[in-house]
């Protein structure tokens, strides 16, 4: 059994996100009108031994995500756990 | 002869594919914006180097969107001669009128330096100028030049001498240290199946002349000039 | 709430919050005879910073020479100007943008060279060239290598999008610099005299008009981040670090180049730091003008956004323009050409107020004027107690060692003298084509397309002399820059200069930039370079102390016919190598002392700015005549190293090295003459039929010259002391970063 663990790391809402607007942009200017917010950010699976505790997991995961997968002064994220 | 280079927002090598074309090979060029659906009546289509749309999302993505490139894909059906240098190989592939796409070098980091390609077709109308296996010095710039096809693809590009440049060090042999950002067997320019659509991520724009380090990029400016007379 | 933000009452505690003093908020009463609200104090705030309103450097920078009879634009713009001939000008200017990339190297560095465009291309010239200067902690800290990839990645991205070729630059690693690194950018540009455009605004009732990206939260008080210590509370303050658009940035300048080429515009501003305030203020100062502006017509990428967040916010990529009258059509159809956002938010008028409305009610209004005045302070110095140590350091009791070729090869690979071609390869520096010396030798060139004219262009600071000597240190800097310059073959025209430096309250600090700014001056007026404008950076302190005083000095060069240009390293086989200058044996202050036994301590070198600016002529004169295959400043690390230098570099440049044999030539310790860092000295090559001429020049000039060996071979030779092969010397140079990276 493995801990498999989807990371999503995603720009601050109160941050620029000049990508996701650019492709707003293209998107609308292809027809899709009703297109009215796209914001792009960043996915990530990990896999961890699946002798940890759930708590275990959530711990390094957290701290995974602090250190490295985003940065805090601009990037908020958050993932989801699955044993299997 | 007449060129007609494209120009999409975020477009930044238009200027020296204009300059190389006008001012070193001494032909006609216009640019058309990315909205116009007019190329006026050119005899090569020239899509620039640079960053359309700042690259986001992915290299290419939004630009082949563009009014423009209806008009560069009907072109080139009619068998017009279409030319992506860089950025314009991206969007072409994007477009689906050459095979293959480009994604991250290797190495994640973005190369700008001299390097050396062997050009291996020259029955085509951008490297008849060319001798077979001829080393031609040009610069790369790019950080998503890695060319990718599935093994199906590849196969049939390679036996339809598709591949036109690969990398290869200063004497031509194609060697994985001579490879700059991972592309697969080394391909660094392919063209249609037709071949009038030809793209590679090296820049003849930026070596035309000796002071900037080399003129080889001349050899694919006079073999699409060659071509004209060719046809004619 | 923030919607009662305007509401706030202005306690002691506010005014503090707002970085301002006491007897600073007592004089914003008087000068509005009222007290302000909140949102008037968070203009004052954000303009009285030190960021914007230089308070303790104002006073010093008005002693620098920024005249000359080329100079079209002096400090006080966005950009200073300069006069090259055949109706061309260049522009160009220095910024940091140190705190932000501490924070957030990518974004910080990215926004760092997004912001030093904007004022090239507000000026109405189009950027052609970018160089930056960076300072790191030592390179085998992992916390430093993350910094170091994440600027060196930011900038790469922004330029390289943008099309603007970064050509040339400089990267010391010190420990001075371990939780302060510096990012410094500059930016050059070439402008019609005709296209010329200030950032002033003037006609009444001429539309005042807000392009680019939307206004949000971001960045709030960046100004005054800006201008404080980072702490470990700044990290908290994570609304200052803004993500970069250079798309964004590319059409603001294609459209704002086509608004200024038109004839649409009386003045333009980028809106940097301090945003909407700013650059509003700015221009109704400058213009003598007054701006009314509402806010409720700024375009917000937020909901329910407060006067004081719309003024106060850093969002990247905006411009504010005062079109000329009846243009306001012809501007919106060019921007929306380009899919601009465009909106007029305001309009000019002759009361030099800046009023602020929102929906039509006043939520500030301010004398223009008396926020670009801030109040000017005169901080007190004392003279530091480690320069008497620095001075007293016995040279002859440092050992002189055995093996002078381990030496070399140790220097080589010292990442702070190692080639930084894991640097530049990441920038693109040939888009435009116009690239002809491209990064790797003493100065990058560009060539001017339609002209024979040509521009050299360098970036160069040493922190660690002026640590030493401030005085002697900045006086070098220049010295170093210029001669970097006359190496290309071009003549140094102007500079730009960006002071990074601790906090000015402390009296130690403040010595310290009081004799930098003597020295530049001093050596300015020597060389005849006037500085058209920079930056200062003040408050970049470590937990242990102030960085190194860090004067960064960019330096234009011109060709009147680039064909001329020459570079630094050998060109074949046969010709002669001659030493322009005194060797010298001293070893004070330098890189070696400092790489090899551990010690940054001695005295620098004392510069004869004399004999330096003779030694600039000769080499000018030299190129001219087309006598010089090569020419390479010798400096950081010294006569061994320039040599090694000369014999490797044409790798990158024509596949190609060389060997060379020359004598060691002087007198005292052999340490001393191979990597000791006297100033005012060249190593060139000519032909070896040229060599009389090269002498006569010499003579001519009053430099010393000294035939000192050839080009030749697969090893180079100094005297009997080093005999390496080229091919290992070029593997050290080369790799030594790249290894330390990978």
């Amino acid at each position: 059994m493995v801990w498999h663990v989807s990371v999503y790391v995603t720009l601050k809402p109160s941050v620029q996100d000049p990508q996701g607007a650019t492709v707003q942009r293209a998107l609308n200017q292809m027809g899709y009108q009703s297109v009215q917010g796209v914001r792009m950010g960043k996915f990530t699976e990990l896999e961890f031994d699946g002798k940890l505790s759930e708590a275990e997991v959530k711990k390094q995961a957290d701290e995974i995500c602090d250190k490295l997968l985003a940065n805090p002064n601009i990037e908020s994220y958050r993932f989801t756990m699955e044993k299997k | 002869m007449r060129f007609a280079v494209t120009v999409f927002p975020g477009s930044n090598c238009d200027h020296d594919c204009e300059y190389v074309i006008r001012d070193v090979m001494g032909q006609q060029v216009e640019m058309v914006w990315h909205k116009e659906t007019d190329l006026r009546n050119p005899d090569c289509v020239v899509v620039p180097g640079g960053f359309s749309y700042g690259d986001y999302l992915r290299t290419g993505a939004i630009a082949r969107f563009s009014p423009v490139m209806k008009s560069v894909a009907d072109f080139a059906a009619k068998g017009g001669l279409v030319i992506g240098i860089c950025n314009g190989f991206q969007i072409l592939c994007e477009a689906g009128l050459l095979p293959g796409v480009l994604i991250r070098n290797k190495s994640l980091q973005f190369i700008c330096k001299n390097i050396y390609i062997k050009v291996e077709q020259t029955d085509t109308p951008f490297t008849n100028a060319c001798k077979p296996g001829q080393v031609l010095k040009i610069p790369i710039a790019h950080g998503e030049g890695n060319y990718f096809i599935d093994p199906e693809g590849l196969k049939k590009i390679t036996g339809n001498g598709q591949v036109v440049v690969r990398y290869c060090d200063e004497k031509g042999n194609v060697t994985p240290q001579a490879n700059p950002n991972g592309s697969l067997d080394g391909i660094a320019g392919v063209c249609n199946l037709r071949r009038n659509v030809f793209g590679l991520m090296p820049h003849p724009d930026r070596s035309g002349e000796d002071v900037l380090g080399s003129h080889d990029g001349q050899y694919i400016w006079k073999s699409i000039l060659g071509a004209k007379v060719g046809a004619a | 709430m923030t919607s009662s933000i305007t509401d706030v009452e202005i306690t002691p505690k506010v005014v503090q919050e707002h970085g301002l003093k006491p007897d600073e908020y007592d004089r914003i009463c008087k000068i509005l005879g009222r007290k302000p609200n909140i949102t008037e104090l968070g203009l004052y705030s954000v303009m009285w910073s030190e960021h914007c309103g230089y308070k303790h450097s104002r006073a010093l920078l008005k002693t620098l020479p920024t005249k000359g009879p080329k100079v079209l634009q002096g400090p006080g713009e966005n950009a200073g100007i300069m006069d090259i001939g055949e109706g061309w000008a260049v522009a160009f200017k220095v910024e940091s943008h140190n705190h932000p990339s501490a924070i957030e190297p990518y974004q910080g560095a990215a926004t760092g060279v997004g912001g030093i465009l904007r004022d090239i291309f507000t000026m109405g010239a189009r950027p052609i060239a970018s160089l930056n200067s960076l300072r790191f902690g030592p390179l085998a800290d992992p916390k430093v290598k993350r910094l170091f990839s994440g600027v060196v990645r930011g900038i790469a991205d922004y330029g390289n999008c943008m099309g603007i070729p970064t050509v040339a630059g400089e990267v010391v690693f010190d420990e001075s610099y371990t939780e302060n690194c510096l990012v410094n950018a500059m930016s050059v540009g070439l402008v019609r005299y005709e296209h010329i455009i200030k950032g002033r605004a003037s006609g009444v009732g001429n539309p005042v008009i807000y392009i680019g990206a939307t206004t949000g939260r971001d960045g709030i008080h960046g100004a005054t981040f800006a201008s404080t210590e980072i702490t470990d509370e700044s990290t908290e303050k994570r609304s200052a670090v803004q993500v970069a658009d250079p798309f964004m940035e590319k059409l603001l300048m294609e459209a704002t180049l086509e608004l200024i080429h038109d004839d649409l515009l009386v003045g333009i501003q980028d809106m940097g730091a301090a945003g909407l305030t700013c650059s509003t203020c700015e221009m109704a100062s400058r213009g003598g003008a007054g701006i009314e502006i509402d806010v409720a017509k700024v375009p917000q990428r937020e909901k329910g956004m407060t006067p004081y967040e719309i003024l106060l916010s850093e969002s990247q990529e905006r411009m504010l323009l005062v079109a000329k009258p009846d243009c306001e059509q012809k501007v919106h159809e060019i921007l929306a050409k380009w899919d601009l956002h465009a909106a007029t938010i305001g309009f000019v008028t002759d009361t030099g107020r800046m009023v602020v409305k929102e929906n039509g009610k006043v939520v500030a209004d301010v004398p223009a004027d008396s926020l670009t005045e801030a109040p000017v302070y005169h901080p007190a110095k004392s003279e530091p107690d480690i320069l008497k140590k620095h001075r007293e350091f016995d040279e002859a009791a440092v050992p002189v060692p055995s093996h002078p070729q381990e030496v070399l090869e140790k220097l080589l690979s010292d990442p702070t003298l190692a080639s930084k071609r894991w640097v530049y390869r990441q920038y693109d520096h040939m888009v435009r084509s116009n690239t002809l010396v491209r990064p790797g030798s003493d100065a990058a060139v560009i060539r001017v397309k339609g002209t024979p004219l040509g521009l050299a262009m360098t970036i160069d600071g040493l922190g660690s002399y002026c640590a030493l000597d401030p005085y002697e240190g900045a006086k070098t800097v220049v010295a170093e820059a210029a001669r970097n310059i006359a190496c290309s073959g071009a003549e140094p025209i102007g500079m730009t200069d960006c002071l990074n430096f601790g906090s000015p309250e402390k009296p130690e600090v403040y010595y310290y930039f009081d004799r930098v700014i003597a020295g530049l001056g001093d050596a300015c007026r020597a060389f005849h370079i006037p500085i058209t404008g920079g930056n200062v950076s003040l408050y970049n302190e470590n937990p242990s102390g102030a960085i190194d005083p860090t004067p960064i000095v960019g330096m234009i060069g011109l060709f009147t016919d680039v064909s001329t240009a020459v570079t630094q390293w050998f060109k074949d086989e046969g010709d002669l190598i001659y030493l322009l200058g005194d060797i010298g044996d001293s070893i004070g202050g330098s890189r070696y002392l400092q790489v090899v036994h551990g010690k940054k301590t001695g005295l620098c070198p004392k510069l004869n700015m004399e004999m330096e600016h003779k030694l600039h002529q000769a080499l000018k004169a030299m190129a001219d005549g087309r006598l010089l295959r090569s020419a390479h400043d010798c400096s950081d690390g010294g006569f061994a190293v320039a040599l090694a230098e000369s014999c490797v570099t044409g790798w990158t440049h024509e596949a190609k090295t060389h060997g060379a044999k020359v004598e060691l030539p002087g007198q005292g310790r052999v340490d001393g003459r191979l990597f000791g860092e006297a100033q005012s000295r060249t190593i060139i090559s000519c032909k070896p039929v040229l060599g009389a001429q090269i002498e006569a020049l010499a003579g001519k000039f009053g430099v010393p010259c000294a035939k000192i060996g050839q080009v030749g071979g697969d090893a180079l030779l100094i005297g009997g002391e080093i005999n390496a092969p080229v091919a290992r010397l070029a593997d050290l140079f080369f790799t030594s970063i790249e290894k330390l990276m990978a």
